[in-house]
């Protein structure tokens, strides 16, 4: 490793899906590396995928979905970029606005809290304010290659909600959530933490769902890095995934969550309270402004339960949405450079094999809460399984 | 730049910047260029609603607005888009991408608009962007150094009464320090000014 291989410099946006990075930095753990990297706060994620393309950025706190389409070459340059280590999974939420969420209370047929419920509830709502001759809801989300895009759109389209026809769905940047919650701009949206809460805190929206309600297993962040620069330095590569696991596993230890909190809610990283991040990582979030609470302890996985190896089948699962949405077509050289964007190998040369997954996590690598199980082999069998899809 | 061919002056125009005084230091340089039509968006709510009325053929955002997101929806199929924006950061010009990274800008054109039309309005928004930065530098380095001065006569008016000495000779020893100890002027004042409030 080079003197001028050991600095790097990598984006982040300020999203608690990117602790175990903020963690490996401000931690010591890439320093323990032989590691010299300059954290660099971004506003939009269009700013860190251009910069990582140019190479201003070695490496990014990205969008799963953003890593994805960019190595297939889906509404953008292609950029080969590949993910050798997982931020995460799951970590979303689903925030309605008070009145939204009155509304769906009064057509559920069960607990709002099952999808299956929250999400025909919605068809309801829906269709009555089509039959006022009311606006459409809308919903916010990230960006059009999101995660937050496809598990609303996956959520709503099981209930019969059509995505495209009968709600709109607008790019809100995730500052910009709970004030368009608040001024009615937006009915609900889905987003990362510490968004959720910040709207619950002020009394201006109600969580109505953990993504991790929706799919069990879904891949939020990637470290991402372009593949040629990977290449170059398997080395740095090495280091750089040994850190961040480590990183991630600091994390995961009960007894260091308050230390980590602090960390990551310093002004120039999140910049929020340590005691919402501190919800966050233990999944112990207030839902509502009365002050009730719903925990999880799949809100939000950093590294246990294999969360930080990048899974081949998720970056399948987020490419076959981009086609369910008529993003980009279907083709098996597509389907296997999105598979591809995801390198176990990468982390498994470093980690070695990890403790099996406990029991209880889907089979199918995803855990969808509706419809049959994901086979990436299948993606055209899968897809015509759905009613609503623009292909 | 022989201008003047290239020039497209019906091109339509928006800037997207929550700096008031850099997108009229850039407007300015486009009308000057002979661009007539040029709209300049402060305020972002309702962006693409406001982009898809007054409807471009280029938009130009500062990188520092977290907005840009709202704008890559445009490339999204969707019923309300009017027709396609293509990006303008293509990888057949990397010298370009790069002049306007590092500036700040990001540009973003009607898809099927020649890149060569664009490019002097690109160059045009790289430059005025690059003056800005410079101006808002030099704005900030008066200012601090309007800040040094303050800290210095506070310093200097503590050891005078502290050792009844004069202004000159109270200078003489800040400034004495500071070279002994290798720090600035202003450092060594805020030192003196700090350690007399906690004898206070």
């Amino acid at each position: 490793m080079s003197a001028s291989e050991r600095r790097l410099r990598i984006g982040f946006i300020p999203l608690v899906d990117a602790a175990a990075l903020i963690v490996a930095v401000d931690g010591g753990f890439t320093a323990a590396e032989g590691l010299d990297v300059e954290l660099v706060r971004e506003v939009s994620w269009s700013n860190i995928r251009d910069k990582l393309n140019i190479g201003l950025f070695d490496a990014a706190h990205l969008l799963a979905p953003v890593a994805v389409a960019s190595n297939v070459g889906i509404g953008h340059v292609r950029v080969p970029i590949i993910a050798p280590f997982n931020l995460g999974l799951n970590g979303n939420a689903i925030t309605v606005s008070p009145i939204l969420h009155a509304a769906l209370a009064a057509e559920a047929d069960g607990p709002l809290s099952d999808p299956a419920v929250s999400a025909a509830a919605l068809a309801r709502v829906v269709a009555a304010r089509r039959r006022k001759g009311l606006d459409p809801l809308t919903f916010g989300m990230t960006f059009p290659f999101s995660t937050h895009n496809y598990q609303l759109r996956f959520w709503m389209a099981a209930g019969g909600v059509d995505p495209d026809e009968d709600v709109r769905l607008v790019v809100l940047p995730p500052p910009y959530m709970v004030e368009s919650l608040a001024n009615r701009h937006v009915d609900a949206f889905c987003v990362g933490a510490p968004w959720n809460s910040v709207a619950v805190d002020l009394g201006v929206g109600q969580i109505l769902h953990f993504v991790s309600e929706i799919l069990a297993r879904a891949a939020e962040k990637v470290l991402a890095v372009r593949n040629a620069w990977a290449a170059d330095r398997p080395d740095v590569v090495r280091r750089l995934v040994r850190a961040h696991a480590r990183a991630a596993a600091f994390i995961e230890q009960p007894e260091n969550r308050d230390e980590a909190a602090a960390i990551l809610g310093r002004p120039e990283r999140i910049g929020v309270a340590a005691e919402v991040i501190l919800r966050t990582l233990e999944g112990r979030l207030k839902v509502a402004v009365d002050g009730t609470v719903r925990t999880s302890d799949r809100y939000l996985l950093v590294s246990r339960w294999g969360a930080a190896r990048p899974d081949p089948v998720q970056a399948t699962w987020l490419y076959a949405q981009m086609v369910r949405w008529g993003q980009t077509p279907l083709s098996p050289e597509r389907l296997a450079l999105a598979e591809a964007t995801f390198r176990p190998d990468l982390y498994d040369e470093v980690i070695g094999s990890e403790a099996p997954l406990p029991p209880g996590e889907p089979a199918d690598g995803v855990g969808a809460f509706a419809g049959p199980a994901f086979d990436p082999r299948d993606i055209e069998g899968h897809l015509a399984g759905w009613t609503i899809r623009r292909r | 730049m022989s201008g003047a061919s290239q020039i497209d002056a019906n091109l339509k125009i928006v800037i997207v910047d929550e700096s008031a005084i850099r997108s009229a230091i850039i407007e300015e340089g486009l009308r000057e260029a002979g661009y007539a039509h040029v709209v300049r968006v402060a305020e972002t709510r309702n962006l693409l609603a406001r982009i898809y009325a007054l409807d471009p053929d280029v938009i130009l955002i500062d990188l520092e607005n977290p907005s840009r997101d709202i704008l890559e929806q445009m490339f999204q199929v969707s019923r309300i888009v009017k027709r396609p924006v293509a990006m303008f950061v293509d990888q057949s010009d990397t010298a370009s991408i790069q002049a306007s990274v590092d500036a700040g800008v990001s540009a973003y054109i009607v898809d099927g608009l020649r890149k060569e039309r664009i490019k002097y309005i690109l160059d045009t928004c790289v430059m005025r962007f690059n003056a800005f930065a410079r101006l808002q530098d030099e704005l900030d380095h008066a200012k601090s150094a309007l800040e040094e001065r303050k800290v210095i006569d506070r310093a200097k008016g503590i050891l005078m009464k502290a050792k009844g000495i004069t202004e000159e000779d109270a200078y003489a020893l800040l400034r004495r320090t500071a070279m002994k100890e290798n720090k600035k002027i202003a450092e060594i004042s805020q030192s003196v000014i700090t350690a007399a409030e906690m004898f206070k």
